[in-house]
């Protein structure tokens, strides 16, 4: 958005010509065409995105239930007694996070490099590839409804079929799958990985062919091995990508709803529940949803912070400070080019 | 879900938003209508009128009350009701927004449980004057199914049926195992699951962990003699002897192994139509399922466990929402439609519940499987009108029971826990609510 000043040169000079107007008002004058343009999606993001995060706010400093005339304004108690050992939402409220903890923990390391292994594999060239490609993203056409029941009875530790087989196996046929930890963290795990890594492949299949071939040519002209080309040729090459997947990877997860609400209904007891399973139980199904926006704002910095550690760790380090600067500009005018063609 | 970002966060804020946005200053709906609800005159002759009527008749039930309001439909010329059928877990979730915005049912069935909360929600009108005209009155029900429709001194709902936890059997593994009645008492039923064991039917009686197995906790609490929120509905009683007695017993059907360990949702049941579990407590609702399926049942009360007879029971009852009681015309059709309900409610019947008016209840019933059911009407117990009840129960004592059953935590303990839990809500609830 920042661009949006500097850009349209050539109007100021024409106003110019018809008789110098104040400088201000031309700058106003020019603004507005861009202003146009975003508009549609600046509504959008003002009524859907900026709009509930203050009226959030506002929520989160009531005793808010929306079927009740009367919603008393309380300060920050809602914030304060999910500090408070012994409030009425503290324990449920950090188990909730330490659910989504756990989940994150685990998850996002498995996603970030079994779908990576894959797109390895998929960026060869072998009979059958594509429906080897298609095999790996079908799973992340289904909703999680679909898939979320699927797994419910396959992963049932008395009649599922997983047990079932596993005991045709001679392996132990009573794992509690879906009714005790840390067996319910394997599976819900397990079924968000097989689940959603065709998406991060997909992602890393895209960088990978933008890497330029002949930087593998001058790889193996120096005499890199397989593993030394992967680590100095492929991973930087893929570091731009690799931010983006890590990024929305730890978003997506730490944002587990569906699985644990479906499968485990947060069980055994409330181990499961995550932090979004917590606030939507709390808000929609109980109406205090002053407390609920108030969890909500406590997740949120969490990701915020979370985030800002991601940008840092994958922070330019390398590149001098030249080089950097360049960078972009060049990068502009080719993504335009490829836009339009 | 996968690639939200704030959105998801804010999912209270977002909603709440929209409803308001809905409504246009939702505040205080129906704030006086609500206090009385017109006179009655039996039959609607005002202009063409169309009803939204919501419900959560999703299973074997359904077809029964679809047929009912087309019945309904073709002999009303003016009332055109139009059924919107909703799973029950989320109609409680949709139905309060949806009145405030006025996108809500004029009239709807609701469970018991759920008419304290709505009431003080202003969600839904008293029916006092329309339960008098219509004749309704205690002597055509029993007592506690009648009083539990009232709350602070108003009637806010009118029964169509009760429905209760009952206990089935496979008949083939009973005959297998030389049972010939079904057991009635804790000797009886002991008995029995020794019997089937021995049969070899190894685990004869699967203990679900989630539902229904708090509806079997509360069973075996009022057989035991407790109220589980105490005489005056204010303090949550699941840490009390019986309360105890009842988890811990729960529990020793796994510890004895009459019940594999760690039972998931719904596979007690799914094992049951497969012939794989011998015996499962579960509601009469499911008479129509197991009826289609291909297994040999039998159905009949829960056993006496503990000091007396009692089980878990429920009841639809007829609403009419603050957003019908607006417009004049709405409301006297919700109540000619109610009326011509609760005077149909024998043809319910064939749903599998057990119509709640005594004068239709024995003939409808007769032959049929709730029949045996019908029949200890007396042992019924209902949850109190508690607002909010449900809500503290999903949160506090259906977490406790799981953990009780799974064996995560000695049944005292996550009782206790749970009850302070309970009544920290319930208070909470009670300030909000104004009690």
């Amino acid at each position: 958005m920042a661009s949006t000043v500097t850009a349209p040169r050539s109007e100021t000079v024409s106003d110019d010509r018809r008789g110098g107007a104040p400088r201000r008002r031309d700058i106003n004058s020019v603004g507005i065409a861009p202003w146009l343009f975003l508009a549609p999606y600046l509504v959008l993001f003002l009524a859907f995105v900026v709009g509930p995060i203050v009226y959030g706010l506002y929520i989160s400093l009531h005793r808010y239930d929306f079927t009740l005339p009367n919603k008393p304004f309380v300060g920050l108690e809602n914030y304060t007694d999910l500090f408070t050992p012994g409030s009425i939402t503290f324990s449920a409220f950090w188990q909730s996070m330490r659910a989504t903890g756990i989940f994150t923990v685990f998850s996002v390391p498995l996603l970030l490099v079994v779908p990576l292994m894959i797109a390895l594999v998929m960026n060869r060239k072998f009979p059958g590839r594509n429906l080897f490609r298609a095999v790996f993203f079908a799973p992340y056409v289904l909703g999680v409804a679909v898939v979320a029941i699927l797994w419910r009875y396959l992963l049932d530790s008395n009649i599922g079929l997983v047990n079932y087989y596993l005991g045709l196996l001679g392996l132990p046929d009573n794992t509690a799958w879906t009714t005790s930890t840390p067996a319910a963290w394997f599976a819900l795990v397990g079924v968000t990985v097989w689940w959603t890594l065709g998406f991060n492949a997909v992602i890393y299949l895209a960088g990978l062919q933008d890497i330029p071939r002949e930087l593998y040519e001058a790889a193996e002209m120096d005499g890199a091995n397989r593993w030394q080309q992967f680590r100095h040729v492929t991973l930087p090459g893929l570091k731009p990508v690799l931010s983006f997947v890590t990024m929305t990877t730890i978003i997506a997860s730490a944002n587990m709803f569906g699985q644990s609400y479906l499968i485990t209904k947060g069980a055994p007891g409330t181990e499961t529940r995550t932090a979004i399973y917590q606030i939507a139980e709390t808000g929609l199904r109980n109406y205090q949803m002053g407390s609920a926006a108030a969890m909500s704002y406590v997740l949120t910095l969490f990701l915020i912070l979370l985030s800002l550690l991601v940008f840092w760790l994958f922070r330019d380090r390398e590149t001098p400070k030249r080089q950097k600067a360049g960078a972009p500009v060049q990068a502009a005018p080719l993504m335009l080019r490829q836009g339009k063609g | 879900m996968r690639r939200t970002t704030w959105t998801a966060a804010l999912a209270a804020g977002v909603t709440s938003a929209l409803v308001l946005t809905g409504c246009g200053g939702g505040q205080g709906v129906g704030g006086s209508t609500a206090e009385s609800s017109g006179t009655f005159s039996g039959t609607y002759d005002g202009p063409n009128v169309e009803l939204a009527y919501w419900n959560g008749f999703t299973g074997g039930d359904g077809p029964f009350m679809q047929k009912l309001v087309d019945q309904f439909n073709s002999e009303h010329k003016n009332i055109s009701v139009k059924s919107n059928t909703i799973q029950w877990a989320d109609f409680y979730q949709r139905v309060p927004a949806a009145v405030q915005a006025g996108q809500g049912p004029d009239v709807g069935v609701m469970h018991l449980d759920q008419l304290a909360t709505h009431a003080a929600r202003n969600i839904i009108i008293p029916l006092d004057d329309l339960a008098k005209e219509i004749g309704l009155t205690a002597d055509d029900f029993t007592q506690n199914i009648w009083d539990a429709g009232i709350y602070k001194d108003k009637r806010y709902g009118i029964p169509l049926d009760v429905h209760s936890l009952a206990m089935y059997y496979n008949k083939d593994h009973f005959a297998k195992a030389g049972i010939t009645d079904p057991p009635t008492d804790e000797k009886s039923f002991m008995e029995a699951l020794d019997k089937l064991k021995k049969a070899g039917f190894a685990t004869p009686f699967w203990m679900p962990s989630l539902w229904p197995s708090h509806l079997m906790y509360l069973s075996l609490m009022w057989q035991g003699g407790q109220e589980p929120y105490g005489e005056d509905g204010k303090q949550a009683a699941y840490d009390s002897d019986a309360g105890v007695a009842a988890l811990e017993w729960q529990r020793s059907m796994v510890d004895k192994g009459y019940s594999p360990p760690n039972v998931a949702i719904d596979s007690q049941y799914a094992a049951f139509k497969n012939g794989k579990n011998s015996i499962t407590w579960d509601g009469i609702w499911q008479i129509n399922d197991l009826e289609s399926s291909k297994v040999n049942y039998g159905i009949a009360p829960i056993p006496q466990i503990f000091d007396k007879p009692a089980f878990w029971a429920n009841s639809h009852h007829f609403f009419i929402s603050t957003q019908a009681a607006k417009d004049e015309n709405k409301l006297q059709a919700s109540k000619v439609f109610i009326a011509w309900m609760s005077e149909h409610s024998a043809d319910w019947a064939g749903s599998g519940m057990i119509p709640a008016r005594k004068s239709v209840r024995a003939d409808a019933v007769k032959g049929k499987p709730q029949e045996v059911i019908a029949e200890q009407i007396e042992n019924m117990h209902f949850l109190p009108p508690v607002p909010g009840v449900g809500g503290v129960q999903a949160e506090t004592l259906e977490p406790a029971v799981a953990n009780g059953v799974l064996g995560k935590g000695a049944p005292a303990d996550e009782l206790k826990s749970a009850a302070s839990k309970a009544n920290q809500l319930m208070e909470r609830n009670r300030e909000s609510f104004g009690d």
